[in-house]
């Protein structure tokens, strides 16, 4: 069974980090553990900061607001800067390093930056940096198993986009190998 | 075979009601509720069953009343302030002994106050929902699966006692996601004799009014019904139990901050104090039996909410002295952390001793 995983996807409003936590924690409900995930919700959804916390775990979960993530992807500066210290020793950063500047060095955290939004443009995959960075994601930590992180993608793709299915593996896929 | 699925809080609660065969559901937006309205709206058409959105709160809650009247399970949900509209309908209903479902995502007030999850309703839930000697049955659900549950079971106890039931939710509940089982769909739904649906000459007027203007007949009919209540309170306290058997140190909180509170009895007990969690799932009737189970161990209650400190007026009433009772909440729409929680626990034990 994989550790525990403790997450804050961060970025702008319209990003998609809301779509990236449900696909994670889709994951976590086909391998049947204890599953939160929590969105931000008010003004910063329109237009702002969005943020959502995501927690798998083998115990039932306590607060589903991550305050102490062991995992952190980050898709804007303001997000960067507000979430960088939170992170504990031992975790992972995943940062779109196309839309942020400044990433911290630090010796305790993991900091793995791609330029996903570039790299999705590059790709023809325009939108899907936050679906590349749940690839990168997967790829540190094996929050899941592969097959499940497919599976929950299939799950989160609304009967009337099943065209975007297609674009959205080939994107998981490209921040896996990134 | 049913599975598991992922569902937000408040889609769970109008999904949940529609398999308890809610077939009127009248509401009004706001923020954080407006998912259990949105997901009514289309869910209500494919059902046979009516989705309407009120001009306000007070046309919802009164269609509710109207509904209730001839026989219909319904519900109507809002947040806070939205509440404090409806209440006027609530006291009416519950002058007329009518069934609904009544759901409150709080949110941090007073006034307009925030959008943010709060627990600051306790009191107009559990006192003064509206004018009058009054009681509505409140059930705080503390994850998605048991928004699904007892906003099921909320329907079943509001025909079998004639009586309003809420569920007393917050922001957190009702935004995220959490795996759901839900419950099978009713087929069966129970009989009511007292319905307003057309006698066809078969039998005497049914009528459904809260007016009595002689002082004798308005006081037989409340204190019937507060005989009613005492069944209640007898027989419908809920309350979860968690590591309560040689708890020293018994934290109480329901809802969104039961949870925290949970994380935090967790930790001390790591740390080896003997700490333990009361979490009333009835608000009213206040699962007083729970608390009576734990006086021999108890040395501190602390009370953990999201407000400035209302349930833990009912916890002193319950432990009348015989146990300590101290408060920790944070307001505004702040969840408050098992961390901030914990340090309270940590200095109780310091002063209740070893």
């Amino acid at each position: 069974m994989a550790r525990d995983l403790s997450l804050i996807l961060a970025g702008f409003g319209g990003q998609g980090v809301l779509f990236a936590g449900k696909i994670i924690a889709t994951a976590g409900l086909i391998e049947d553990r204890e599953v939160s995930w929590l969105p931000s919700y008010g003004p910063e959804m329109r237009g702002g900061t969005a943020n959502c916390s995501v927690t798998l775990s083998d115990d039932p979960i306590g607060s589903p607001l991550v305050t102490a993530p062991n995992a952190l992807v980050v898709m804007n500066q303001p997000s960067m800067d507000k979430f960088d210290t939170a992170v504990v020793p031992g975790g992972v950063m995943v940062v779109d390093s196309t839309l942020v500047q400044r990433i911290p060095d630090s010796e305790d955290v993991c900091v793995c930056a791609i330029p996903a939004t570039e790299m999705a443009e590059e790709n023809n995959m325009k939108g899907l940096a936050n679906v590349i960075l749940v690839g990168k994601l997967f790829a540190e930590t094996h929050f899941c198993e592969e097959e499940t992180l497919f599976a929950a993608m299939e799950k989160c793709v609304p009967a009337r986009k099943r065209h975007l299915l297609d674009a959205n593996m080939a994107a998981l896929k490209l921040g896996m190998q990134a | 075979m049913a599975e598991k699925v992922l569902m937000k809080g408040n889609e769970a609660m109008a999904e949940s009601a529609i398999r308890a065969g809610c077939r009127f559901f009248f509401g009004y937006p706001i923020t954080p509720q407006t998912e259990l309205a949105a997901y009514m709206s289309k869910q209500m058409p494919k059902c046979g069953g009516t989705y309407l959105q009120a001009e306000s709160e007070i046309a919802a809650i009164n269609m509710v009343y109207g509904a209730s009247a001839a026989g219909a399970r319904v519900m109507t949900s809002s947040s806070s302030p939205g509440i404090s509209l409806k209440g006027e309908g609530i006291s009416y209903m519950a002058g007329c002994d009518l069934p609904g479902v009544i759901v409150n995502v709080q949110r941090g007030g007073p006034g307009l106050g925030g959008i943010q999850p709060s627990q600051s309703d306790y009191w107009q839930a559990t006192r003064a929902t509206g004018h009058g000697d009054f009681q509505i049955m409140v059930y705080a659900p503390s994850t998605v699966q048991e928004m699904a549950d007892y906003a099921y079971l909320a329907f079943d106890k509001a025909d079998e006692y004639r009586i309003p039931v809420m569920i007393l939710a917050d922001g957190m509940l009702g935004q995220m996601m959490e795996p759901v089982l839900m419950p099978e769909p009713k087929d069966e739904l129970p009989e009511k004799p007292w319905a307003t649906t057309g006698h066809k000459n078969e039998r005497k007027h049914n009528i459904v009014d809260s007016l009595y203007l002689t002082p004798d007949a308005l006081e037989r009919l409340n204190r019937e019904r507060f005989e009613r209540y005492e069944v209640i309170k007898a027989n419908e306290q809920r309350a979860e139990l968690f590591m309560c058997d040689d708890a020293e140190i018994v934290l109480v909180a329901f809802g969104a901050s039961a949870r925290i509170a949970r994380s935090a009895v967790v930790a001390a007990r790591e740390q080896g104090i003997k700490a333990g969690l009361i979490r009333p799932i009835t608000l009213w009737p206040f699962p007083t039996d729970a608390f009576e189970s734990v006086m021999d161990t108890a040395r501190d209650f602390l009370v953990v909410e999201m407000n400035m400190g209302q349930m833990v007026e009912d916890v002193r009433l319950v432990s009348e002295g015989r146990v300590p009772v101290e408060f920790f909440g944070r307001t505004g729409g702040i969840i408050p952390t098992p961390a901030e929680v914990l340090k309270r626990i940590e200095a109780a034990h310091e002063r209740v001793g070893e």
